[in-house]
């Protein structure tokens, strides 16, 4: 096989949930005003303290700018065209029980390997299925209530647990905290909202399986955690889009709260259209994560492997407030053709003895740009703080890049913070190394790249560690042709 | 059939002639050791052999199994059953030792046109050859060659001969670096897998490993040319003399 025909049958079958599902969907015309949030909130039946949350947020929006300080580039946004609410339900109804749902719906999830019929889903993972604005299907939430825990679509939170919601959302990434939060905050439709009670340790993983399938549409889901004191819970939220040849855009907030002795994994599978192999089309993924230890001996990690999107901005950060607490962050970053991927981390210790790690692999191929960027903050009241940050670049050919933005602001005199940076070619001769014990240079490609993956990638529960290793393959393929 | 044919054989690195017109038969069942000074061009031949592409044939062919080896790439000659145990086998961090022997496994079964072979049967062959050189069973876990020993590298390297069942092994100073009892034990699983199918190229500084691994020829190669071949009794001539008589006959 020759070079032309390696990349083209890679491109050929390369994104692999690039199909769309032809449904009478309900969609607000394009356009971002007052009247269109109201539109929003009472086709949710919302509390009026939603409506007016929203409202504030927005007229905070408005009078801020879009942020350009990151590495990434992309021509500008136009936010009047982009249509901020697409439902596959009927006007004013905002679920239907599973067995209603449209059966292309279904169908759908079945072909992207999510059953929604609990009988035919994965052991031990409930989920969360949000298509375009809203959530779809929530499976396991029976099981799960019986051991008094919260597991449903932000809409239903927001209906059934106003109180939950008021006291939490927001208290982590407020609503003006930057222009793409004080966006979803206007505009947010739907997301997973969990509520872990004291002393629970949730049996299964907890799931939300994003699909943007409408076109012209934009995708602002909110998701918030709360883990109360002693409790623990796995989550994960993997994301497919269409391939198409106009731009989307993606932005997500995501809230994690953890109380006295609670700990939150935040697993990640970022798989959104990355765009084609000359950067037309593909989602931009503009995403605000932040968990906070907010009591003492509280943990958040979060693995993320982002082999999707054209462009990826986002820097998933945990506020160590709680004395003791641990935040992680575990990271794999892929760009290939004219993917651009600007993600890291912030870890702001705040409580004293707080410790936090960061590990980060960046892969760029093609012309892929990939960079790291990160704080470690320790503030003045941190005694014993302390941070380890490792963060490895692979490059494979020579018209990618990656680039390291490691900040480090210490104030307290006990602290000890570590940085280890490095950045590798792949190696022709671990290439032919492969290569003479049979495998092909893409095979090798692969296998090296998963080995340098690997200490992010064993952090990830069993199910999406496969899915992970077989989407960073496919990810890569034609990028050694 | 002959399993390895080369006919004067010329090869040059960055375009400096390294080869100068090599001549090598093996037959099934024949081991041969290749000898020479450092820089006589023994490990360009293995390299060439494998299909490194760092070294380019000017002139001269080769046959393995009577297939034109230069039009087969590297992963086409293993698949083949042409392998090449590194003078410095490269460390791949993060991959274990018993993902890289699947993985080869299965690209060899996939060449014949077999089924993958199912995890348990590997796994308890791969155990098997393991123990039989001495390793541990924790060593498939370990990633490739990181931070192994040289006397490691080179077990771990005949541990994949031993797998992957090559009719054309090509071993390129497997010896060096090892203590003695290593080398028994290396040159035990060499002997193993001696039969009438398959043929040896052995590259060695030391004569050592060939009275473990008795060659039919000692090929001494100077130059970038076989000078001098014999039979093994020429590798004991080679260790009391040296090279440098046969040096100044070719220069």
């Amino acid at each position: 096989m020759n070079d032309a025909t390696i990349l083209s049958s890679a491109l050929s079958r390369s994104y692999k949930h690039g199909f769309v599902t032809s449904i009478h969907a309900d969609t607000l015309p394009e356009g971002l005003d007052e009247a269109v949030i109201q539109q929003i909130s009472s086709r949710k039946q919302e509390p009026e303290f939603m409506l007016a949350w929203r409202l504030a947020a927005y007229r905070h929006w408005c009078d801020m700018t879009e942020p350009h300080w990151s590495s990434v580039r992309y021509p500008p946004i136009d936010y009047q065209g982009i249509s901020y609410y697409s439902s596959p339900f009927a006007k004013n109804q905002d679920a239907v029980a599973l067995e209603d749902v449209d059966p292309a719906l279904l169908a759908t999830y079945a072909k992207l390997g999510i059953p929604l019929d609990e009988r035919l889903s994965l052991a031990g993972v409930a989920v969360d299925a949000v298509f375009d604005s809203v959530s779809v299907a929530t499976t396991h939430q029976k099981k799960l209530a019986q051991l008094g825990i919260i597991f449903c679509s932000m809409s239903e939170a927001v209906r059934e647990h106003s109180e939950l919601v008021r006291r939490y959302l927001g208290s982590v990434v407020p609503a003006g905290d930057n222009f793409f939060a004080a966006l979803n905050a206007a505009v947010f439709s739907d997301g997973t909202f969990c509520y872990i009670p004291p002393g629970v340790r949730c049996p299964m993983e907890l799931s939300t399986y994003f699909r943007i399938n409408a076109a012209r549409t934009g995708q602002f889901e909110r998701t918030l955690i709360i883990a109360d004191r002693n409790s623990y819970v796995s989550y994960l939220e993997g994301c497919t889009a269409p391939q198409r040849d106009r731009h989307q855009l993606h932005a997500a907030v995501v809230e994690l709260i953890a109380l006295e002795g609670a700990e939150i994994n935040y697993a990640t599978v970022q798989n959104w259209y990355p765009g084609d192999a000359r950067g037309r089309g593909g989602i931009y993924n503009f995403v605000t994560k932040r968990g906070e230890c907010r009591e003492d001996r509280a943990r958040i990690s979060w693995t993320q492997v982002e082999t999707g999107s054209a462009i990826t901005w986002k820097y998933p950060s945990v506020i160590l407030r709680g004395a003791g607490s641990i935040g992680r962050f575990h990271s794999v970053a892929l760009t290939h053709h004219y993917q651009q991927a600007d993600t890291g981390t912030k870890m702001i210790h705040i409580g004293r003895d707080t410790h936090s790690t960061i590990l980060s692999k960046g892969i760029s191929a093609g012309h892929g740009h990939n960079a790291y960027r990160g704080l470690v903050k320790v503030l003045a009241g941190a005694n014993g703080a302390r941070n380890h940050s490792q963060c490895d670049s692979l490059l494979l050919g020579s018209e990618c890049s990656a680039h390291t933005y490691p900040c480090i602001e210490v104030r307290n005199h006990s602290a000890k913070v570590e940085h280890e940076a490095t950045t590798s070619r792949i190696g022709e001769e671990q290439l032919f190394y492969c290569r003479q014990r049979g495998l092909t240079r893409e095979e090798a490609v692969a296998l090296i790249v998963n080995g340098f993956c690997q200490e992010v990638l064993r952090e990830l529960p069993m199910e999406f560690s496969v899915e992970a290793r077989k989407l960073l393959e496919v990810n890569l393929e034609g990028s050694v042709g | 059939m002959n399993i390895l044919e080369v006919r004067d054989l010329h090869v040059s690195v960055m375009h400096k002639p390294v080869l100068r017109g090599v001549d090598l038969v093996l037959h099934g069942g024949g081991i041969h050791a290749i000898m020479g000074p450092n820089g006589s061009g023994k490990s360009t031949l293995a390299h060439v052999l494998a299909g490194r592409d760092d070294a380019q044939v000017t002139a001269g062919t080769m046959l393995y199994q009577g297939m034109d080896v230069l039009a087969m790439t590297p992963e086409i000659r293993a698949g083949a059953g042409m392998f090449l145990a590194f003078q410095n086998p490269v460390e791949i961090p993060g991959v274990s030792n018993v993902r890289l022997l699947k993985e080869a496994s299965n690209a060899h079964r996939r060449y014949l046109q077999l089924p993958e072979m199912d995890a348990m049967t590997f796994r308890s062959q791969l155990q098997d050859r393991a123990r039989r050189l001495g390793l541990a069973d924790d060593w498939l876990l370990r990633a490739v060659n990181v931070g192994f020993s040289g006397g490691e590298k080179k077990r771990n390297e005949l541990l994949q001969m031993l797998v992957l069942e090559p009719h054309l092994a090509i071993l390129d100073e497997i010896d060096s670096g090892l203590d003695i009892d290593a080398l028994t034990t290396v040159a035990e699983g060499i002997n193993s897998l001696r039969d009438a199918q398959r043929a040896m190229l052995l590259i060695t500084h030391y004569p050592r490993l060939l009275d473990l691994v008795v060659p039919d020829k000692v090929h001494v190669l100077i130059g970038g040319r076989i000078v001098l071949t014999g039979g093994p009794e020429l590798a004991g001539q080679l260790e009391a003399r040296g090279y440098g008589w046969l040096a100044e006959e070719h220069s």
